[in-house]
């Protein structure tokens, strides 16, 4: 019942024969070794294994591999933009003690890229709205809001126009729209 | 918690998917986001022998609206492609608040508007609202198409009335109308994450200062999406006030039929019901009355 199919993940292209029941979580751990991306609930309630897809924070326990054929995947591992350049989202998960466990940070920080991606200036309610499909269990969340907030300046900062270009650490999201408006009803 | 073992169809074509289930008939099951299909597979709650996934045909997804034929979602468009859409936005509010309350950011960014229809979960958060604004959906398969309202498109929990050959294939909203408004309201447990414990959705249409007509419709009080009927009729001819609302919102609790369980107590929600109706009410008189006014300054804007 293997089928060999292609999957781009974090700019790679990968061949792998699976199974169709195979989740996209269990291809990203158990096949292709990316274990950044965690597996909590398995129910989609946790948001432990939030990666992007084309730019979407999706919940990978709940997709379907073979349903990935054809969409760019971003893990916390394409997070950031080069080996020595940690994106804006995880320096300052390191920089405000935002990492507990740890357990929930690789989906912390992809929500967060993804919100930021579509709403560069959130206000505090949207933060937390915006990462209200991540759970903590530490409950280290104020920490992980001021991360946010922080990582939210910093890109703020690097895209003014008088800002030095070139500076590799504050590139926006991989895949991520980042003139999206955000949504708000 | 592996999933069960299924043979897997990505067909390219509307009429290849409606071949595949007129030939696996009750085996197999149709994947539109997947989100809830997976957790019950994953729970072992159901085991598909064929899954049909429709994310590669084209054109599903589609969002369009039009101010005469109103807003046409196919079955594959998304919840947050509803939540981010500037005409539902201006046009639709309170679809935009059933969505915003479906679950989490991710989920919302898988998961479509008519697979939460076709779960055909009580509780189904954008059910309620798509009733209230009168929405009919298109179900297609081998041996034809058919329309029928949303409201008649449930059986029970977890049963529509789509034969297992069938597709639900297209949600139309009616255009909105002048001095209209409605509103989504639900409450959870925990968190928006949460399933919601109640949903209300209210609309009404003023005229001359008075309710001309009035829609609630409420979720997770009953096997199907409740359409209180009785409790919407009393408010026509009524001033849109408080006490009328308060009386509406008395008749809807007292109509509808809750269970009680792990996220609420039927008393609970039985007095949410109240509440929650009396709000959305006002939600949607203030829209009614702003539509209006936002109305006539488009129509003054684009009539030459």
């Amino acid at each position: 019942m293997k089928q060999t199919i292609r999957l781009r993940v974090n700019g790679d292209a990968y061949e792998v024969a699976v199974p169709p029941w195979r989740t996209l979580n269990e291809v990203l751990r158990e096949d292709l070794r990316l274990t950044g991306t965690k597996r909590g609930c398995g129910d989609g309630d946790c948001g432990a294994c939030t990666v992007l897809l084309d730019g979407r924070s999706v919940t990978s326990c709940l997709m379907l591999a073979v349903e990935a054929v054809g969409h760019e995947v971003t893990t916390v591992e394409g997070l950031a933009t080069a080996r020595d350049a940690l994106h804006p989202v995880q320096a300052e998960f390191i920089a405000a003690g935002a990492i507990q466990c740890g357990y929930c940070t690789p989906g912390m920080e992809l929500s967060a890229a993804y919100l930021l991606s579509r709403n560069p200036a959130p206000t505090d309610d949207e933060i937390r709205r915006g990462l209200s499909g991540n759970l903590c269990r530490c409950t280290g969340y104020q920490k992980i809001f001021e991360a946010v907030r922080r990582a939210a300046d910093r890109l703020k900062e690097a895209a003014r126009p008088d800002a030095a270009a070139g500076d590799p650490a504050t590139g926006g999201p991989a895949g991520g729209d980042p003139s999206g408006g955000g949504a708000r009803p | 918690m592996s999933l069960c073992k299924f043979a897997y169809h990505g067909p390219d074509t509307l009429d290849e998917v409606l071949a595949l289930l007129a030939a696996h008939g009750p085996a197999a099951r149709v994947m539109a986001g997947g989100t809830d299909l997976v957790v019950k597979m994953s729970r072992g709650q159901v085991a598909p022998a064929v899954v049909i996934g429709l994310k590669r045909v084209p054109g599903l997804g589609d969002l369009h609206f039009d101010p005469v034929r109103g807003l046409e979602l196919g079955c594959m468009t998304r919840v947050s492609a509803v939540l981010e859409h500037p005409a539902v936005a201006a046009h639709y509010p309170a679809l935009a608040e059933a969505a915003q309350a479906t679950a989490t950011v991710q989920i919302r960014n898988m998961a479509t508007i008519a697979g939460n229809l076709c779960n055909a979960s009580p509780c189904a958060d954008n059910a309620p609202t798509l009733v209230a604004r009168g929405a009919s959906v298109e179900l297609r398969s081998p041996r034809g198409h058919r329309a029928l309202p949303l409201a008649e498109l449930f059986r029970g929990p977890g049963q529509t009335v789509l034969a297992p050959d069938e597709l639900l294939v297209r949600i139309t909203v009616p255009p909105p109308r002048a001095a209209t408004g409605f509103a989504y309201l639900s409450l959870s447990q925990r968190s928006a994450v949460d399933v919601s414990a109640v949903g209300v959705a209210a609309g009404l249409t003023l005229a001359d200062g008075r309710v001309a007509e009035a829609r609630i419709v409420l979720g997770a009080v009953a096997p199907t999406p409740f359409v209180a009927t009785a409790a919407a009729d009393a408010l026509r001819g009524r001033n849109p006030d408080d006490a009328a609302f308060r009386a509406a919102g008395a008749a809807a609790a007292e109509a509808c039929a809750p269970i009680g369980d792990v996220r609420a107590s039927a008393g609970y929600r039985r007095k949410m019901v109240a509440v929650l109706v009396r709000r959305a009410l006002e939600r949607a008189t203030a829209r009614a009355l702003g539509e209006g006014t936002a109305r006539a300054a488009r129509q003054a804007e684009v009539t030459p």
